[in-house]
């Protein structure tokens, strides 16, 4: 974990470096996630006594768990330029897939699991191959495959919600634990993820590409960069996400249901900006999602402790949202002297 | 993956003059006959020719529009051309991708398209051909050597003069001259064969551009060829040893400074004067 702690400390600090003499935050930067999410955390330590209990955090945690893996995926093809609409559906389906093969078939738990990632996996290549060799807009190519995903969850599920599952389908669910505060396997299994993404975004030749290839797609190919091959990976990559996201999905809820997840596209989008992602791609940290992620966990928990009417907590994140991509956009009109 | 930019070897890749069996004279070093590249209704290149010669600095001139930066996307594979031959040390090549010209040891400035903004100098120095730590952090982790890229970038950024206070924060945080200084450093360190720059001084000073063809000279002198395309004629005769006139898609003639005044190219360039 030791790479993990120090990459973001370092690279916001370089970035600090790269900030002071110029006083502008640099697009993709990740200060002002931090000092949002630190300033959300101080106001509800004031407003809460519970708030800031390890027991209080870990629900956070547990919380946005899901939300938090698919947007894990949803970094990764925002830093191409592009975004997935599709990643809450595909979720959703991986979910059922599992569920029902487990259940229904009576194949080997693990089995079932390893085909649902598989699944999710194959919608995320048929997004890359629709986005690269046909040259669609991420947009509408992965809005046409949220329908699919969502009529296919509906269809394969009858839709019935799928009770009685193996316990190994649900064990991400069960808790450990640390110190005095119960804490869940699934939400260890998601920050795992968010540091190994981490390592392979700032630390890889690869990562380096992702990059290059959201950033200037053209002066990438001239460098000998295999763009479409990049990008083709991305998206699997990220569809395999989703997969284990729909594991992390059923050990919460403990069935399979066909109605889960349908806001989780705009929820995951939603993490990936606060994060400081830029949607222009080529700019970001995947820590800065994991930011995102908590700073919208952290408010709905923190209203809720208050007391305030959970429609607050939405308003409170449209409106950080669009401070988000405003600070996106002026920063990134003013490094195109 | 894990090469070294050419420059640090310290290899003299001086070609050998081999002879053309046909015609007696030296073998070019890069060939190209019949080049056509078609942009929908546009002919960018209409049966163009093209030689460079070892060690020469060959200039490349033309109106706007007249093909120069068709023909070198044609030569190093970032475009297929429709018809057309190419020849690099006598044998036949076809390159389907940069990466293919680059591995030939063909380092390109292409026009406006050189770097990627939003990454640090070294990122760019060694995009596409990243270092890797040694041992299992390398292999199994692929872990960039990030320290190591650094200080080779430091000292090539270095050696051409280029004044950088960091080398750390975003390309796109340099001046325009800066960031073309980055560009052409990053082919004259990965070049072994044949350098081709497409207008590397359009944006820079008069101060940057004198750096920019003593760095042209350097290269000569490591015995490489280098493509010069530029628009600045005061430039082109300092430095080219032959000039190739490009006119609508097509070589116009090739001439040699010592034999022509800087009026006779502009009459050949615009088709007042035909060779
Ligand atoms: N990718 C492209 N798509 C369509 N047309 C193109 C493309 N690239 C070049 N052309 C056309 O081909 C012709 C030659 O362009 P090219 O860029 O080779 O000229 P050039 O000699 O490099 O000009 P300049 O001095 O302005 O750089 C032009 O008419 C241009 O419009
Ligand atoms: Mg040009």
């Amino acid at each position: 974990m030791s790479t993990v702690t120090s990459s973001p400390a370092s690279s916001v600090a370089s970035r600090l470096r790269a900030v002071s003499p110029r006083l502008a935050i640099p697009a993709g930067s990740t200060i002002g996630p931090i000092v949002a999410f630190l300033l959300a955390c101080a106001f509800f330590t004031t407003q809460s006594s519970q708030f800031l209990s390890g027991g209080n955090l870990a629900l956070v945690i547990q919380q946005v768990m899901v939300v938090g893996t698919l947007a894990i995926g949803q970094t990764l093809i925002i830093l191409t330029a592009g975004i997935d609409l599709s990643c809450g559906a595909i979720m959703a389906f991986g979910g059922i897939v599992m569920a029902k093969l487990a259940v229904d078939t009576g194949m080997p738990p693990l089995l079932a699991i390893a085909a649902g990632i598989t699944v999710c996996a194959s919608f995320g290549l048929i997004n890359g191959l629709l986005v690269t060799r046909v040259s669609l807009p991420p947009f509408i190519v992965t809005l046409g495959m949220l329908n699919v995903a969502f009529a296919l969850t509906h269809i394969y599920s009858d839709e019935q919600t799928i009770s009685g599952l193996p316990s190994e389908l649900t064990a991400l669910g069960n808790t450990f634990p640390l110190g005095r505060t119960d804490v869940t396997y699934g939400s260890v299994l998601m920050l795992v993820l968010f540091a190994v993404f981490a390592y392979i975004l700032g630390q890889t030749a690869w990562g380096k590409h992702v990059y290059a290839v959201g950033n200037a797609p053209e002066a990438a190919r001239l460098t000998g960069i295999p763009v479409r091959r990049r990008l083709l990976a991305v998206y699997t990559i990220a569809g395999a996400v989703y997969g284990i996201a729909a594991l992390l999905l059923i050990a919460r809820t403990g069935v399979g249901d066909p109605k889960a997840g349908q806001t989780d596209n705009l929820d995951s989008i939603t993490a990936v900006v606060l994060g400081g992602t830029s949607l222009f791609g080529g700019r970001g940290l995947v820590i800065g999602t994991l930011i995102g992620a908590l700073l919208v966990g952290v408010i709905r928990n923190g209203l809720q402790l208050m007391g305030v009417p959970s429609i607050y907590q939405i308003l409170i994140t449209g409106i950080l949202v669009i401070l988000a991509v405003t600070v996106d956009q002026l920063s990134r009109k003013r490094s195109q002297r | 993956m894990n090469q070294k930019p050419a420059a640090d070897e310290k290899q003299s890749a001086t070609q050998e003059a081999g002879t053309n069996e046909e015609t007696g004279l030296v073998q070019p070093v890069m060939k190209a006959r019949g080049l056509v590249q078609r942009y929908g209704p546009v002919t960018a290149l209409d049966g163009c020719d093209f030689d460079l010669l070892p060690g020469e600095v060959l200039a490349v001139i033309g109106d706007n529009g007249a093909g120069k930066s068709s023909l070198i996307k044609a030569l190093t594979g970032a475009a297929r051309p429709d018809e057309g031959q190419i020849w690099l040390d006598g044998k036949e090549v076809h390159f389907k991708s940069p990466l293919d010209a680059r591995r030939q040891g063909i380092e390109t400035v292409y026009q406006n398209l050189a770097v990627a903004p939003a990454l640090d100098i070294a990122s760019n120095l060694y995009l596409g051909r990243e270092k890797r730590r040694k041992g299992v952090l390398g292999t199994v982790f692929r872990m960039l050597d990030k320290p190591a890229m650094k200080t080779a970038s430091a000292r090539h950024m270095a050696e051409l003069n280029i004044g950088l206070q960091s080398m750390g924060g975003a390309v796109e945080n340099l001046s325009g001259g800066q960031r073309q200084g980055v560009a052409v450093a990053r082919a004259a360190a990965w070049a072994s064969h044949v350098v081709i720059m497409d207008e590397p001084t359009a944006a820079l000073g008069v101060k940057e551009s004198a750096q920019v063809l003593e760095l042209i000279g350097k290269v000569r002198e490591r015995g490489l060829p280098v493509v010069l395309i530029s628009h600045n004629m005061p430039h082109v005769f300092e430095i080219a040893d032959r000039i190739h006139i490009q006119r609508l898609g097509r070589r116009a003639g090739v001439v040699k400074p010592s034999d022509h005044t800087m009026s006779d190219v502009v009459a050949i360039m615009t088709g007042a004067v035909q060779i």
